[in-house]
C-alpha cells in the first residue's frame, strides 16, 4: 500500500452568519487510512464534513474559505453530485434511503442498469427498462464485500437498524470509484455486536485502498479502528495525532479543555445549601423523550443548591426535567419534600410548587404570537389564579390586563429584556431577550424548584452572562433550587454546585465542579 | 398627516383597503345607473345583520387553535332543529324566535361536543376534517328531516302528511321579529334593523368577553401554541372542545337570526354552502387559520355582504340584462377563493435596540 496522501484540507474557515464555526483547520489524510474524528457537540465536525461533501448548506451560507485538495487536484464541489463523481462517499448520521425499496434499489438507485427496448426508441432513455438480476447480483456483491449476511432483495423497511446501516454502506462503496467514505457516527444506534461488526467492516474498506474519515463520540471504537486522529474544539483543530501514541484521557482533556477559565468561577455570598434536607428525590426515573431517553436516573437534590446535569446531545440528560415536569412519558417515583409527584400531568408539577424553562424556547416556552406580558403571566395566572378579577362571587374570572402589564413590566426592568413595551410580540424579541422572557415566566410562578434547561443555547455571549448571573441571584437571594442541563460543561461547572453527566441515557456519575476535566471527559465518552 | 396615513394603511391592510374603495365606487355609481341608494345601503345592512353572527361563529374555534369552521352546517342544523321545534309549538314574535335560541343552544352543546371529541382526535387536518363533518351532517340530516315526528301543517308535505317541506315560511311566527324591534324607517326606502343590529353585537360582546376571562386566555394560548399551554398546566383538548361547542352554538344562533330576517326556514340541503360566506367573510376581514377578532368579523362581514349585495344590481343595471345571480355567484366565489389563498403577512419587527 503505497503512502501517499489522497486528501489535504487546508486553513479550512467558515462562518455562519458571522458565527465563527470553523478557523484555519487543515487536515491531511493518506490513502487507505482510518482517520477518526473527535470533539464535543457545534465543535464543528459536521460542518467540516459539510464542506468536503460539497453540501448545499454551505453554499447557502456563503460558502467557505480555504482549500481542498483530492488525489492531487483542487476540488471546489458545488453539490454532493460532484463529491460523488470525485469519489467521496458520505453516510449521514440519519439514514437516507427509501424504506419501501428493496436493499437493491436503493443501493443502486440513479444508477441502474438499464437495457433498452422498443420505448427508448420512442421516448428516450428514461424508459429503459431495469436488468432486475443483475442489479441484485451487483448489490449482493456490494453487501459481501461489507462481509454481512444480508440478502440484497430485503425491503428496507424490514431491516434492523444495522441492517439499514450496512445497505448504505455498500451503496457507497458500490460506486467504482469510491476513494474516501465520510462516516458520521455509524455506530450511534447500532448495538455492541452490531458496532463489532460495523467496525471490522471499516477496517476492511481501509484495507482495500479506500481512506475513511469517522465520526464517533466513542472514543473506544476510535482508538480500536483509526490510524490518525483530529481533535476539533470550538472550530479549531487543537490535536493531529496517531492513535497509537495517545489514550482517551488524554483525548477528552483536549476535547473539553478550554483554554480560559478552566476552574469553577462561582463563589456564594452566603453559604443557602441545607445538606440534610432533600427537596427532591428521584427513584428510577425512566423517560421516553425521543432523542433524549434515560432510564433509572437516582438523584438527591439538596435545599438551595444548583445541581447542573451535562452530557452531550441525544445522551438524555434533557429527558430528566421534561420527564419530571409532565411534558414526556415517564415513569419511576420522583418525591418533592416527601410529597410524591404525579407524573405525566405538567398541572400537577406546577401546582406543586416547580417550574420548567425549556430547551425549545420556540416551541414550548413562548406564545410566539402574543405579547410579552401575557407570555410571563400567563402560567402563574392558570395556576394559581392570580392577576385575575373575580365577579359574581368567582364564577367569572376576568382577566386583570393592568395587572398583567405592572407584573411584565417588574421582570422588563429587573431581567432588562430589551423592548419597545410589554405589549410586543414575544416572535420579535432576539433570542436572549426571549430567554429572559422565559426565565420570567418561571420566576413569577415563585417556584421552590426551578429546572432550566439549555438557558444559554443559541444567544450571545452577553445575555449568556447575564442569564446565568440572573439565575446565581435567585438562587442566592431567594433560596430557589435550580436544577439545570446544559450541553456546555465549562457553563455548567462555572454555576453549579455538582455536576451529573449522562451518558448513554445512564447517570454516569456526579463530580463536583473543581473535579478535573478530563473527569468529566471520561463520564461523557464512557470510555 | 401622512404617519397617519401610513398607520392606518398598515393597520387596516391593503386587501380591506382596496376592498373598501371598491364598494365605495360601487356605492358612489348606484344613483347614475337607477339604483336607489337607500334601498341598497339597507339591502347591505340587512344582510350584514344576518350573516353577522354566522361570521362570529368562526372565532372561538380559530383562536382555540381548530382553524376555520368549516363544519358550520352542523351548528345550522342544532339552529334548524330549535326553528322547526319553536314553529310546531307555534310560538310566536319575539318569544318565538328567544325560544328557538333557547330550544337550539342544548342541539349545539350536544353536537358542539361530538364535533370537538372529533376534531381533537385529527389535530393537524382539522379543517379538512371539519369540511366533510358539515357535508356529512347536512346529508344525515336529508333524511332525519322526512322522518322527524313533527306534525305542523305549516311545515310538512301538503301530500301523503308526513316529513318536513324543503322551505318553511315563518311568516305567521316570528318573521322580522329582530328586524322590526325598535326598527328606524326613514322616507320610503331606507330602513335600519335595529334589533337585529343590537342583537349581533350584545353576541360580539359575549364573545368578546369571553375571551377576556381565564378560560378565554387559555383557549387563546392553547390555539397559538399548545406545547406552551400544555407546559403551563392547560388540558389543551378540553380547551379545543369548548371552543369548538361555543362554535357550534353560535352557529345555530347565527342560522335562527339569518332566518327571522330572511322569512323562511330553509331544510335538507339548505345549510350545505353556508361554510364558505362565512369563512370568506372573516378571511377578508384579516383573520388568519391561528387568530381572529371580533373587528376582523364586524370588518369583514361588512365588505363580503357590501360587495355581494351592491356588485350584482349595480353591474345588472349597467349592462340592462339579468345576470344578476350569475354575477352573484362570480362575485361571492372569486372572493372565497380569493380569501382562502391570501397569505398572512407577518408585520416587521420593530425593535429598539
Amino acid at each position: 500500500m503505497p503512502e501517499e496522501i489522497l486528501l489535504k484540507m487546508k486553513n479550512i474557515n467558515k462562518d455562519f452568519y458571522g458565527n465563527q464555526v470553523l478557523t484555519g483547520v487543515d487536515l491531511e489524510l493518506k490513502r487507505g487510512h482510518i482517520l477518526g474524528l473527535v470533539g464535543e457537540n457545534g465543535a464543528g465536525k459536521s460542518t467540516l464534513m459539510n464542506i468536503l461533501f460539497g453540501s448545499t448548506v454551505i453554499k447557502e451560507t456563503g460558502g467557505f474559505q480555504g482549500e481542498i485538495e483530492l488525489d492531487g487536484q483542487i476540488c471546489n464541489f458545488e453539490s454532493p453530485f460532484d463529491a460523488l463523481d470525485a469519489g467521496v462517499g458520505m453516510v449521514h448520521q440519519e439514514f437516507m434511503l427509501i424504506p419501501g425499496f428493496q436493499a437493491a434499489e436503493n443501493i443502486m438507485l440513479n444508477r441502474e442498469l438499464t437495457k433498452r427496448n422498443f420505448w427508448v426508441d420512442v421516448f428516450g432513455e428514461r424508459l429503459s427498462s431495469l436488468k432486475l438480476d443483475e442489479m441484485v447480483a451487483r448489490s449482493q456483491k456490494a453487501i459481501d464485500t461489507v462481509g454481512v449476511d444480508l440478502n440484497a432483495k430485503t425491503l428496507v423497511s424490514e431491516m434492523p437498524v444495522a441492517h439499514k446501516q450496512f445497505t448504505e454502506i455498500a451503496r457507497e462503496i458500490d460506486r467504482e470509484n469510491t476513494k474516501l467514505l465520510i462516516l458520521d457516527e455509524p455506530t450511534a444506534v447500532l448495538t455492541e455486536s452490531e458496532a463489532e461488526i460495523m467496525l471490522s467492516v471499516v477496517r476492511r474498506l481501509a484495507d482495500m485502498g479506500i481512506s475513511v474519515i469517522f465520526i464517533s463520540h466513542r472514543l473506544r471504537e476510535i482508538m480500536q479502528i483509526c490510524d490518525e486522529l483530529v481533535v476539533l474544539r470550538d472550530g479549531k483543530l487543537v490535536k493531529e495525532v496517531p492513535t497509537k501514541e495517545t489514550n482517551p484521557d488524554q483525548i477528552s482533556e483536549w476535547m473539553v479543555g478550554r483554554e480560559i477559565g478552566s476552574g469553577p468561577a462561582r463563589e456564594k455570598t452566603r453559604n443557602t445549601i441545607d445538606e440534610n434536607e432533600i427537596v427532591l428525590k428521584v427513584r428510577n426515573l425512566w423517560v421516553d423523550m425521543p432523542g433524549e431517553h434515560v432510564v433509572n436516573v437516582d438523584l438527591d437534590i439538596r435545599k438551595g443548591e444548583i445541581f447542573g446535569i451535562g452530557g452531550l446531545a441525544g445522551q438524555g440528560k434533557l429527558g430528566i426535567p421534561n420527564g419530571i415536569m409532565g411534558l414526556y412519558p415517564a415513569g419511576g417515583t420522583v418525591e418533592l419534600h416527601g410529597k410524591k409527584i404525579k407524573l405525566n400531568d405538567p398541572r400537577f408539577a406546577l401546582d406543586s410548587g416547580m417550574a420548567f424553562v425549556s430547551e425549545d424556547r420556540r416551541e414550548v416556552g413562548l406564545l410566539l404570537e402574543e405579547p410579552i406580558d401575557w407570555n410571563i403571566s400567563f402560567t402563574v395566572m392558570q395556576t394559581q389564579e392570580k392577576y385575575l378579577k373575580r365577579f359574581l362571587g368567582g364564577l367569572i374570572k376576568w382577566r386583570d390586563d393592568k395587572a398583567i402589564a405592572k407584573l411584565a413590566q417588574e421582570y422588563i426592568d429587573l431581567l432588562e429584556i430589551r423592548c419597545t413595551s410589554s405589549r410586543q410580540l414575544a416572535k420579535e424579541l432576539s433570542g436572549g431577550n426571549q430567554q429572559k422572557v422565559c426565565l420570567a415566566k418561571a420566576f413569577a410562578v415563585r417556584p421552590d424548584l426551578l429546572f432550566v434547561s439549555e438557558p444559554t443555547r443559541g444567544i450571545d455571549v452577553g445575555a449568556k452572562q447575564l442569564v446565568l448571573d440572573t439565575l446565581h441571584q435567585y438562587n442566592d437571594k431567594f433560596g430557589i433550587t435550580i436544577i439545570i442541563c446544559s450541553s456546555e460543561l465549562e457553563e455548567l461547572r462555572s454555576i453549579s454546585d455538582r455536576v451529573a453527566i449522562v451518558s448513554e441515557g445512564k447517570i454516569a456519575g456526579i463530580l463536583p465542579p473543581t473535579a478535573p476535566l478530563k473527569e468529566f471527559g471520561a463520564l461523557m465518552l464512557e470510555a | 398627516m401622512m404617519e397617519k396615513i401610513k398607520d392606518f394603511i398598515e393597520a387596516a391592510g391593503w386587501p380591506r383597503l382596496i376592498i373598501g374603495l371598491f364598494l365605495l365606487v360601487l356605492f358612489i355609481t348606484a344613483p347614475f345607473v337607477e339604483v336607489n341608494i337607500f334601498t341598497s345601503i339597507s339591502d347591505v345592512i340587512v344582510r350584514f345583520g344576518m350573516w353577522g353572527i354566522l361570521v362570529l361563529a368562526m372565532v372561538p374555534m380559530v383562536q382555540g387553535g381548530c382553524g376555520l369552521n368549516f363544519g358550520l352546517p352542523l351548528g345550522i342544523i342544532a339552529g334548524l332543529l330549535g326553528a322547526v321545534t319553536s314553529v310546531e309549538l307555534q310560538l310566536t314574535g319575539i318569544g318565538g324566535f328567544l325560544s328557538a335560541v333557547a330550544i337550539a343552544v342544548p342541539f349545539g352543546i350536544g353536537l358542539g361536543l361530538l364535533y370537538g371529541v372529533l376534531l381533537n382526535r385529527v389535530k393537524g387536518d382539522e379543517m379538512t376534517i371539519a369540511l366533510y363533518v358539515g357535508f356529512s351532517s347536512v346529508a344525515a340530516m336529508s333524511m332525519a328531516w322526512l322522518k322527524l315526528p313533527y306534525k305542523s301543517p305549516d311545515m310538512i308535505w301538503a301530500y301523503g302528511g308526513s316529513g318536513l317541506r324543503t322551505t318553511i315560511s315563518v311568516e305567521k311566527f316570528w318573521y322580522h321579529s329582530l328586524n322590526d324591534f325598535w326598527t328606524i324607517q326613514i322616507g320610503e326606502h331606507f330602513y335600519f334593523p335595529t334589533g337585529m343590529i343590537l342583537f349581533f353585537a350584545l353576541m360580539c360582546l359575549l364573545v368578546w368577553a369571553f375571551f377576556h376571562t381565564k378560560t378565554g386566555t387559555a383557549m387563546t394560548a392553547a390555539g397559538s401554541n399548545p406545547e406552551y399551554a400544555r407546559a403551563s398546566g392547560v388540558n389543551v383538548n378540553k380547551m379545543r372542545i369548548i371552543s369548538v361547542v361555543l362554535s357550534t352554538v353560535l352557529g345555530a344562533v347565527g342560522i335562527i337570526v339569518y332566518e327571522q330576517s330572511f322569512g323562511f326556514i330553509q331544510l335538507y340541503l339548505g345549510p350545505f354552502w353556508m361554510a364558505f360566506p362565512a369563512v370568506a367573510g372573516i378571511l377578508l376581514g384579516g383573520a388568519s387559520v391561528h387568530k381572529a377578532t371580533i373587528m376582523n368579523v364586524i370588518v369583514g362581514t361588512f365588505l363580503f355582504q357590501g360587495i355581494l349585495t351592491m356588485t350584482p344590481s349595480v353591474i345588472n343595471n349597467i349592462i340592462q340584462t339579468d345576470m344578476s345571480e350569475t354575477i352573484r355567484i362570480i362575485v361571492s366565489n372569486g372572493l372565497i377563493l380569493y380569501a382562502l389563498t391570501r397569505t398572512i403577512t407577518i408585520k416587521s419587527a420593530k425593535v429598539k435596540a
